[in-house]
């Protein structure tokens, strides 16, 4: 009595060098703007690049994008299609804008049928954004992403580093590689995250500010390139 | 789920399985489908033809299929699965990720589209039959 689908979802990542996944313990901090300004960013130095919206409840990534009607070619299993240069996977190529609500078996299922059924091929790297917080979506990406790598985004606010911080030892415990955390949506440059961070021995990767181009960005990625939000995160893709 | 994933994956299973069991022949696979699924037959037979390896050469391959159930968590109905009156996209999306079934069905009596896949969700590997080589 085994479930098939876990064994090809190795095989999956096979080719695939790096998968770094976007995440937070609070919810509304930037980390679909952050992982689409990544793997654009990725794509433009020239690598080859994927990007998986693994958050069902709030699927962003084809707003900032810009997608729609997008659909999965069929061959051997699922082939993502491209978007703006990056193999793209959402679960809104089947839901479009429909409501999806899933119990958290459901999640852990479909997560697992769309890791089985998505040939991403080769790639330099692939970047997850994920939904906000601890639940089943983390751990499942934890446990069947071999050799996922975390980058986790915070606001500026101690309520938000008080969730980042349970996510970031949870992280430690299970002994997954955190990349560095990243503090979103600065308003005034102050020391309070960047020392928690480094107290718990992490890297602190980037204080990015809030930009009110951002908004008026949304579905563009050329001007999405011009803002100071993406420069700014241009270079921390730069040193990844 | 996508056919030539799933054989994949129980080829990748029953791989494992024999060889940490010593078996040197799989004589019988059987994999259970649930409805939701609506794998095609044929094609996963194509598709076991084709991505078999030698261990799996004289193997037969199984497939049981059972029917989807669902049960509202608003009302407590039951009630089974139709493809009937769906479009093709919506039939494909159930199919490749069975859990769009929540996004596109909705309880028959109230409306609900909180509901539990009962039975006939998914896949899973039942038996390996095979020879052990020498020990
Ligand atoms: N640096 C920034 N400056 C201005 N606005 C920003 C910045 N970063 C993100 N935003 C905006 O904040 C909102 C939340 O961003 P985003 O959707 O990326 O957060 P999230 O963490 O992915 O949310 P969720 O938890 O719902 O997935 C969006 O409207 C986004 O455009
Ligand atoms: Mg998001
Ligand atoms: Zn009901």
């Amino acid at each position: 009595m085994s479930d098939p689908r876990i064994a090809i979802i190795e095989k999956r990542f096979q080719k695939v060098r790096r998968v770094i996944a976007v995440s937070s313990g609070k919810g509304g901090v930037g980390k679909s703007m952050i992982a689409t300004a990544l793997a654009l960013s990725l794509k433009d130095r020239g690598h080859s690049v994927g990007l998986l919206d693994l958050d069902f409840t709030s699927p962003a990534t084809h707003v900032i994008l810009g997608v729609e009607g997008l659909y999965p070619e069929e061959e051997y299993g699922i082939v993502p299609p491209m978007a703006h240069g990056l193999r793209y996977m959402s679960i809104t190529h089947y839901s479009v804008d429909e409501p999806t609500p899933l119990r958290g078996e459901d999640v852990s299922n479909a997560i697992i049928e769309l890791l089985a059924i998505t040939r991403w091929g080769e790639l330099d790297c692939l970047v997850v954004d994920m939904p906000p917080g601890i639940g089943d979506a983390t751990l499942d990406t934890i446990r069947l992403i071999p050799s996922i790598e975390f980058i986790v985004a915070t606001t500026p606010s101690r309520v938000a580093f008080q969730s980042v911080r349970r996510l970031l030892v949870l992280l430690k415990d299970l002994r997954v590689p955190i990349i560095g955390v990243c503090e979103n949506m600065v308003m005034n440059p102050g020391g309070y995250v960047r020392e928690e961070v480094e107290r718990l021995g992490l890297e602190y990767l980037a204080s990015v500010a809030y930009d009110e181009e951002v908004e008026e960005a949304l579905g563009d990625p050329e001007a999405l390139r011009k803002t100071r939000f993406y420069k700014e995160l241009d270079e921390v893709s730069r040193r990844l | 789920m996508h056919e030539w994933a799933l054989v994949e994956g129980v080829i990748a299973t029953a791989a494992r399985f024999a060889e940490e069991n010593g078996i040197t022949e799989v004589t019988e696979v059987v994999v259970v489908v649930g409805e939701l699924q609506q794998v095609e037959h044929e094609v996963l037979e194509f598709a076991f033809e084709n991505l078999k390896t030698p261990l799996f050469k004289n193997a037969r391959f199984v497939l049981e299929s059972q029917p989807a159930r669902f049960k509202c968590r608003n009302c407590g109905n039951e009630w089974g699965f139709t493809s009937e009156g769906m479009t093709e996209d919506v039939s494909e999306a159930i199919h490749f990720v069975p859990e769009m079934a929540h996004v596109y069905i909705k309880c028959s009596e109230c409306g609900s589209p909180d509901f539990e896949v009962a039975e006939g969700r998914g896949v899973w590997l039942a038996t390996i039959k095979g020879v052990k080589g020498d020990e």
